[in-house]
């Protein structure tokens, strides 16, 4: 069949399964949980009845996290709509920042500003000042629901597409599997579909970036890196890479030559990108403060909440946020992100191509994740996107980490009262990505790059490390299912309330750790000689 | 007609198929569902809380059990798993009764007697015969007719969005279908009779079953020239059919349209394929003369015609049309907003998947369709936007609200009727050869 049909036919289906995810509902999870856990306990009285673990999402016990996103982005359509842009980050008697504060960079004002101007024409209503307060209707979750995927449409899913088709190789067959596997990744669709927030947006810019890069157009993928961190300043995970990568380049062409010019037209453009966006804001330097102080909050703590990074997974051990001063905590996370982050982008600096580009990515933002400050879990699809890059070279290791980060958000998930989508798509990407790129049946220590371990593990030649490695994946998809259940259908013992959380934080956090060292290693030893004949610049 | 067998171990395309479309049903949960979500729930309170004979005598709810009784055992035993979701939907006096544990048990019960829909296909799909020389996955016919029935566009929408229970239903009509296309004509019967009695709408095929039993079945050998020969006829075997197939009989006025096409049955050669074309045009008749037709009877015709469509060229032309007509005329059955992305979407990639896989697979000189009908079939986008949005928006939507549906209906109709024409022409036209694919 002709590629561009099978390639609709993914971006179809990809549509549907994430519209399947936003119809979903808050209560399923209520009635879920009972089935499963009355069909399952029948008899056995140490399963506590669920309505007792479920007390943290009864009305009573304020507004359910879901809403709060959600509520965000309808607050910020109001405000963007009925003030004028100055008082936009500001604390005024119009705007209260303590309800819902705008805490992004001008871009995701700009478009919140967009969407109100559709939501008055269709219900003005919806974005009525202090009024529209809480406000929820089926046909405004329609409308927000549906803003979503026509950002999805028009910035993420074409850079998919385009991606897919020209920046990875193989068979059309292996890249349309590729691209199908690429969008039905969990984790992104259960985020902005079910919890919803707009990375598609931002997560699309930085692969629109990506793109050009790898194209070779790389003013054009710096103006779109730009873009993408005026929408979201998270996106500075990625920053040093690009810019590592960039200046390698620019290095490599000589700079007093082609180089400095290359230099000067990047630099250039992301000032005025940067300049552009902020326009508005400069008028006034105390403004422009502003909305970094609103952008760049240092007031709270190492880690909130539970996230599978190191700090919290120390805590389990050694109480690290007590132990140390909160200034103390901050330097800490410097040093140690900084270290993380080194060694992957020297290496770039070095060896400016396309391959060191994307692994320098995903080590970079998973090093961030890792080591740094106030960390969501959340942030977590920061590093999944570089991760998805990799989907065509490294199947196993990709989709082994696809998996483990999408199951590291499943407490959220779970009091979303996304179970039964998070079960579904989890099951269909994990099959069919085994299916269609057959990570498992092409393992060898080749394809897997175990070159280096074979080389530390020298005293033990005998050891078959594809066959370790393999059986890893399988353990690690055995304890994701089971935790998943144990979390679902168990009640923690009342002396241990955070066990399920954290047993499923650790584990993840064990995943990427493992992941992260590998994808150093990868970035340390030479391609295989096939690969680099065909690899861009 | 010899079958081939398609070849053992090429079908590990099979599951990963039904285990999507599974996935994808259980996504559509908590979507819309219609009326027939409180049909259902009805029963299966009827079934579980009173005693057989008042079965069919209660009537504290306007949708009484009108289904036949074999249904109604089947509600029975699905009522026993029930009480473990919700028990208080078992209840007769719980009218309109929805909990998140009911529509739960109902989506999930759907999505699990497809399992009958899938085995069925799995069968189909073994009666097609594969083309001589081996070519990948995507371009064989059996691929085509398990996607073309597994993630069927329609079935889809009107089981896991509207609600019901068809694809359990089909799947004992593929079932039936694929043991006589295996020349097992007892099997098939006992099917068919086993669907007769959970659905009665079925009975508009039996005038073809009976025909086809009775002329290739109980007739064992024919003259030369294909006429029949009488004193070939064997009474046993008609013993065993009326043992199985007590109540084949034509009732309405399908029936009565099909005559010609049953006499060619009677008539012409014996193959089974020519049962299934027959079977065709009795269901297409009765959904275009029938008495108090739902639009949801098109599926009646577009299923079985999936099988005829990945090996004959002509059928193939025929399939395009009425399943795109088909299809979209079911679209003023989920008319809710936040369901229109999803009956879009399914629609477009059905359409896509079936038009390229079907112009694939059967790659020749010309083309499958007239240049007239690919004129109808892209006017069907026009009408989709009218209908489904500019006439909503407009000012006409207080005054003539039913302006949609009649345009739609109208449209379709030529479609549906323009499909039963070329059936009727390619069945009474002199047999050709089967093409090699």
């Amino acid at each position: 069949m002709q590629t561009w049909s099978l390639v609709s036919i993914c971006v179809l289906l990809a549509l549907v399964v994430r519209w399947g995810v936003s119809l979903n509902s808050y209560s399923v999870l209520l009635f879920l949980v009972c089935a499963c856990v009355y069909v399952l306990s029948a008899g056995k009285h140490w399963i506590s009845f669920p309505f007792i673990r479920l007390s943290d999402v009864s009305p009573g016990a304020g507004k359910p996290p879901m809403f709060g996103d959600y509520e965000a982005q309808r607050h910020w359509q109001e405000v963007t709509y009925n003030l004028p842009l100055q008082e936009w980050y500001f604390n005024t008697t119009e705007n209260d920042l303590m309800y819902w504060g705008l805490d992004y960079p001008p871009l995701t004002a700009y478009h919140s500003l967009i969407c109100a101007y559709v939501a008055k024409s269709i219900n003005p209503e919806w974005v009525e000042l202090h009024k529209s307060r809480g406000y929820e209707s089926p046909k405004h979750k329609l409308f927000m629901r549906a803003t979503v995927l026509v950002a999805d449409l028009i910035l993420f899913i074409p850079a998919v597409v385009l991606y897919c088709l020209y920046l990875t190789d193989g068979s059309s067959r292996k890249k349309v599997s590729t691209l199908f596997c690429f969008l039905l990744y969990p984790g992104l669709i259960l985020i902005d579909y079910g919890h919803f927030q707009y990375n598609g947006v931002s997560l699309g810019l930085a692969l629109w970036g990506v793109l050009a890069l790898g194209l070779g157009w790389d003013a054009l993928g710096s103006l779109a890196f730009c873009l993408a961190l005026n929408y979201k300043q998270m996106e500075l995970y990625h920053a040093l890479p690009f810019f590592c990568y960039l200046l390698g380049k620019s290095v490599q062409l000589g700079l007093m030559g082609r180089g400095l010019f290359l230099l000067v037209r990047i630099a250039s453009t992301v000032l005025g990108t940067f300049a552009l966006c902020w326009l508005p804001f400069l008028s006034d330097p105390d403004h422009a403060m502003q909305v970094v102080r609103r952008i760049f909050p240092v007031a709270r703590g190492l880690f909130e909440d539970k996230v599978a990074n190191t700090w919290c997974s120390l805590n389990v051990l050694v109480k690290v946020r007590y132990i140390l001063s909160s200034d103390s905590q901050i330097y800490l996370s410097l040093a140690c992100t900084l270290l993380a982050v080194l060694p992957s982008c020297v290496r770039l600096l070095t060896k400016p191509t396309f391959w060191q580009f994307k692994l320098a990515l995903a080590n970079s933002s998973l090093a961030f994740f890792l080591f740094s400050y106030q960390v969501h879990e959340k942030s977590i699809l920061l590093v999944a996107l570089p991760v998805c890059l990799l989907l065509n070279d490294l199947p196993l290791v990709a989709i082994w980490f696809l998996h483990a980060s999408t199951f590291s958000m499943m407490p959220l998930f779970l009091r979303d009262g996304l179970l039964v989508p998070y079960v579904v798509t989890s099951l269909a990407f994990l099959y069919f990505s085994i299916y269609l790129l057959s990570p498992l049946e092409h393992c060898s220590e080749d394809t897997l790059r175990l070159g280096v371990y074979r080389k530390l593990l020298f005293f033990l030649p005998k050891l078959d490390l594809a066959w370790i490695v393999r059986w890893k994946f399988y353990i690690s998809v055995a304890a994701t299912a089971g935790l998943s259940f144990v979390t679902v259908a168990l009640v923690p013992p009342s002396h241990l309330p955070d066990l399920f959380p954290l047993l499923v934080t650790s584990t993840a956090f064990l995943q990427f750790l493992g992941t992260f060292i590998y994808l150093n290693i990868v970035q340390f030893s030479e391609p295989p000689s096939r690969k680099s004949n065909k690899k861009k610049k | 007609t010899v079958t081939v067998m398609a070849a053992a171990g090429s079908c590990s395309w099979f599951p990963p198929l039904a285990l999507g479309v599974s996935l994808l049903k259980c996504l559509f949960i908590n979507a819309y569902h219609s009326t027939d979500f409180e049909v259902h729930r009805n029963w299966l309170a009827i079934t579980h809380s009173l005693p057989v004979s008042r079965w069919y005598h209660e009537n504290s709810s306007v949708w009484t059990l009108d289904y036949p009784p074999l249904f109604a055992w089947f509600q029975w035993s699905l009522s026993h798993v029930a009480q473990h979701f919700d028990s208080n939907m078992l209840r007769v006096e719980n009218l309109d009764y929805v909990s998140p544990g009911a529509v739960l048990f109902q989506r999930l019960s759907v999505v699990f007697t497809d399992g009958v829909f899938i085995y069925g296909a799995t069968e189909c799909c073994r009666c097609v015969q594969e083309p001589k020389e081996q070519r990948d996955v995507l371009s064989r016919p059996s691929f085509v007719l398990a996607v073309l029935l597994l993630w069927n566009f329609g079935l889809l929408v009107v089981d896991h969005l509207h609600f019901q229970y068809n694809g359990f239903l089909f799947g004992f009509l593929l079932l039936s279908l694929a043991k006589h296309l295996q020349h097992r004509h007892l099997q098939g019967a006992l099917l068919f009779s086993i669907l007769l009695n959970l659905k009665h709408i079925y009975l508009y095929m039996a005038p073809a079953y009976g025909v086809y039993l009775l002329r290739s079945y109980c007739f064992t050998q024919d003259h030369r020239d294909g006429s029949v020969r009488w004193s070939s006829f064997s009474p046993l075997r008609l013993l065993a059919l009326g043992a199985i197939v007590t109540s084949v009989c034509a009732l309405s006025f399908g029936p009565f349209v099909a005559m010609p096409a049953l006499l060619s049955l009677w008539g012409g050669p014996r193959g089974p394929r020519a049962f299934l074309r027959v079977l065709l045009i009795c269901s297409l008749g009765s959904f275009l003369f029938g008495w108090h037709v739902h639009e949801k009877a098109v599926l009646l015709a577009i299923l079985p015609l999936s099988i005829l469509a990945v090996q004959n060229r002509e059928d193939a032309g025929t399939f395009l049309v009425l399943t795109t007509t088909g299809h979209y005329s079911l679209f003023p059955l989920l008319f809710t907003p936040a369901e229109f992305p999803i009956k879009v979407l399914l629609m477009l990639m059905f359409t896509i998947y079936s038009f390229t896989a079907l112009r694939k697979l059967h790659s020749g000189p010309g083309r499958l369709l007239r240049p007239l009908e690919y004129a109808y079939l892209l006017g069907l986008n026009a009408v989709a936007i009218t209908c489904e949005v500019a006439l909503p928006l407009s000012p006409w939507q207080q005054t003539l609200p039913f302006l949609p549906l009649l345009v739609t209906s109208v449209y379709c109709s030529v479609g549906v009727c323009h499909s039963f024409l070329r059936l009727y022409v390619s069945l009474l036209r002199p047999e050709e050869k089967p093409k090699q694919l």
